[in-house]
């Protein structure tokens, strides 16, 4: 793409991904572009390959086929390509996965220090800076073990901002949650979208969806299905796999 | 149905009293019930009939002094024998009038060992306290410069060989061991296959095979003219050995690390050697450190075999101590004293883990 400026280039793009797992078709041509500053919500039944689309990002999973760049790196076989996304992109797991035998405040600076070479000092004052953004400045020294799921997940959170990524990617984050604690965790990635980060989140919160998104993806049976704006995607879904799924998640 | 709504808090309450005093805990602990009153008595009548008259052999009827064997036998232990011996049994054929230097050696030892407890020493310049200590004891051992004689190796015996063998042993079978485990989960197949082809052959061989292999096969594969001192072959030997079974602890643990933990450090953009050191490693370690000091213990004992290649470890140097003419027959006391010097080195590995065990769970008790 030596004609694009890179402002004007998508932050991710896939094209025509294809991805099996053994015999099993799991990623079927998808096509996907998010440009900076853009946040997609992708949804879908489970097992419709969401999940895995989202990890293909930050090459946790590799596709087979197909063509993933993110930042204007072509995810590879090259390890200095495959580390350099990274780099730039942070990831939220369901499990939070946050280091259990560190303290929170060392999960914070952990790659700060390692991976980006950061003065302990002030990767400290960065972490610090992100507990306080995510509103548990004061659990710095616990453990995650002692912390309410609620705090793991939003000092994961902040564990990947620490690292001043240009992308998130959000896996089911609140899928392992208690009720009432969804709400704490959401209330923090609205923040970090009013800010601007470029996000894609695989989540089943249509409420959230609705507010943050720009675009809706739509995935059954590893291929994406529809892809709209929030407003029409929820109004007038175009396939009836889309209305049954919306149907079913947004009946109670 | 009646409608319930509980409007008045109910306030927060002392827990109901526990037993407490000497008559308290007697009966919550010793007397609780039919059974437990039984075996407490069943207890007591044992320890009534079994300890006195160890007692009385040990320490009443015990012989403290005497000027050869024939006048130590007596109804009771003979420790006049262990006063006569215990120079030989520790220090061996090391030159009586240098009996200062392995007492230095094992000195070192004692006070390297504490100094590695301490958790705040871990890092690099404990590694290097570490050669440089390990360098002193070799230069002790060996001597010939500064006025001390050469004492060859065939002549270290006893604790100090002892000492040598298994705390080498470990510190450079635990390492090898922890790459042997790496390698064994590598993605590379060949890398795999090597660890796995080792670590099978290793196990699946008695350490008295290894160390004969060590002395007598060995030798006859090097060119002639050239050889490497026995002591060395049989540490050697035990480095592989130990590598081998520790590898398989350390798997262990490396299994039991989530799938997510490794995902969490590859997505932060960690190296494979930053993942492992920093987040695999010492979960793994921690989780596995009863199997871990099980196995060191038993590479301690292990030691013992030396005696197949004739080198001359503490229990072997008690044997051999039973071998004077002028001293004879006295076995038990021999075994009871170089048993309570292994016991001791073994009861505080088995104390010292349970500490870090405990260390290391701090993050994870709520």
């Amino acid at each position: 793409m030596s004609d694009s400026k890179p402002s004007s280039a998508p932050m991710i793009e896939l094209q025509a991904v294809n991805k099996w797992y053994g015999e099993f078709h799991v990623l079927r041509d998808i096509n996907l572009q998010v440009a900076r500053g853009e946040k997609v919500v992708v949804c879908g039944p489970s097992g419709s390959g969401k999940s895995t689309m989202i990890r293909c990002i930050n090459r946790l999973e590799e596709h087979q086929q197909g063509r993933i760049t993110v930042a204007g790196i072509e995810l590879n076989a090259d390890l200095k390509n495959i580390d350099a996304v990274r780099r730039e992109v942070g990831m939220v797991f369901q499990q939070f996965n946050l280091f259990p035998h560190l303290t929170v405040l060392q999960n914070l600076t952990l790659a700060p220090i390692w991976v980006r070479k950061l003065p302990k000092k002030e990767a400290e004052e960065t972490a610090r800076y992100y507990l306080e953004r995510v509103r548990i400045p004061d659990q710095a020294d616990k453990y995650p073990g002692q912390l309410s799921g609620g705090q793991q997940q939003r000092v994961a959170i902040a564990r990947s901002l620490c690292m001043k990524p240009e992308i998130m990617l959000f896996d089911e984050p609140t899928s392992a949650l208690d009720p009432e604690m969804i709400k704490e965790v959401l209330d923090v990635m609205v923040g970090l979208a009013e800010e601007g980060m470029t996000m894609v989140c695989v989540t089943h919160e249509m409420g959230f969806a609705r507010t943050v998104a720009d675009m809706m993806v739509f995935m059954d049976r590893g291929e994406v299905i529809e892809r709209a704006p929030p407003k029409d995607f929820f109004a007038n879904p175009k396939s009836d796999r889309t209305r049954a799924f919306l149907s079913q998640i947004l009946a109670h | 149905m009646t409608y319930i709504v509980q409007d008045i808090p109910v306030a927060a309450q002392a827990p109901p009293p526990r037993p407490s005093g000497v008559i308290g805990w007697l009966k919550a602990n010793l007397f609780n019930g039919i059974t437990s009153t039984i075996l407490t008595l069943l207890c007591v009548a044992l320890f009534a009939i079994a300890i006195p008259p160890v007692i009385r052999w040990g320490l009443i009827d015990a012989i403290w002094q005497a000027p050869n064997g024939p006048a130590c036998h007596g109804n009771g232990a003979c420790w006049a024998f262990i006063g006569e011996k215990f120079r030989f049994i520790l220090f061996g054929f090391f030159p009586v009038a240098e009996t200062w230097r392995p007492i230095v050696v094992v000195g070192i030892f004692l006070l390297m060992i504490i100094a590695s407890c301490n958790r705040r020493m871990w890092g690099r310049r404990l590694g290097i306290l570490w050669i440089l200590g390990l360098f002193v004891v070799f230069a002790l051992m060996r001597g010939g410069f500064a006025g001390m004689s050469q004492v060859e190796t065939a002549q270290w015996s006893g604790l100090p060989l002892t000492l040598i063998l298994a705390v080498v042993g470990m510190l450079f079978g635990f390492p090898f061991g922890v790459l042997l485990a790496l390698g064994r989960r590598s993605k590379l197949p060949a890398v795999r296959a090597i660890c796995v082809g080792y670590i099978e052959l290793i196990r699946g061989v008695p350490l008295i095979t290894l160390l004969f292999m060590a002395s007598l096969m060995l030798p006859l594969f090097l060119p002639a003219g050239v050889t490497i001192d026995k002591l060395v072959r049989a540490q050697v030997a035990f480095i592989l050995f130990a590598g081998a079974y520790l590898a398989e602890v350390v798997r262990g643990g490396l299994q039991a690390i989530p799938r997510g933990q490794i995902e969490a450090a590859d997505a932060l953009g960690l190296s494979y050697i930053q993942r492992t050191r920093l987040i695999v490693l010492p979960q793994a370690l921690s989780m596995v450190i009863p199997p871990l000091v099980n196995t060191f213990i038993g590479i301690f004992k292990d030691t013992a075999l030396v005696i197949i290649i004739s080198l001359f470890d503490l229990l072997t140097m008690a044997e051999t101590s039973l071998t004077d003419a002028n001293w004879q027959g006295f076995y038990v006391e021999a075994y009871i004293f170089v048993g309570v010097i292994y016991w001791s080195f073994c009861f505080f590995m088995s104390r010292y883990s349970q500490l870090l065990e405990r260390e290391f769970n701090r993050g994870k008790r709520r």
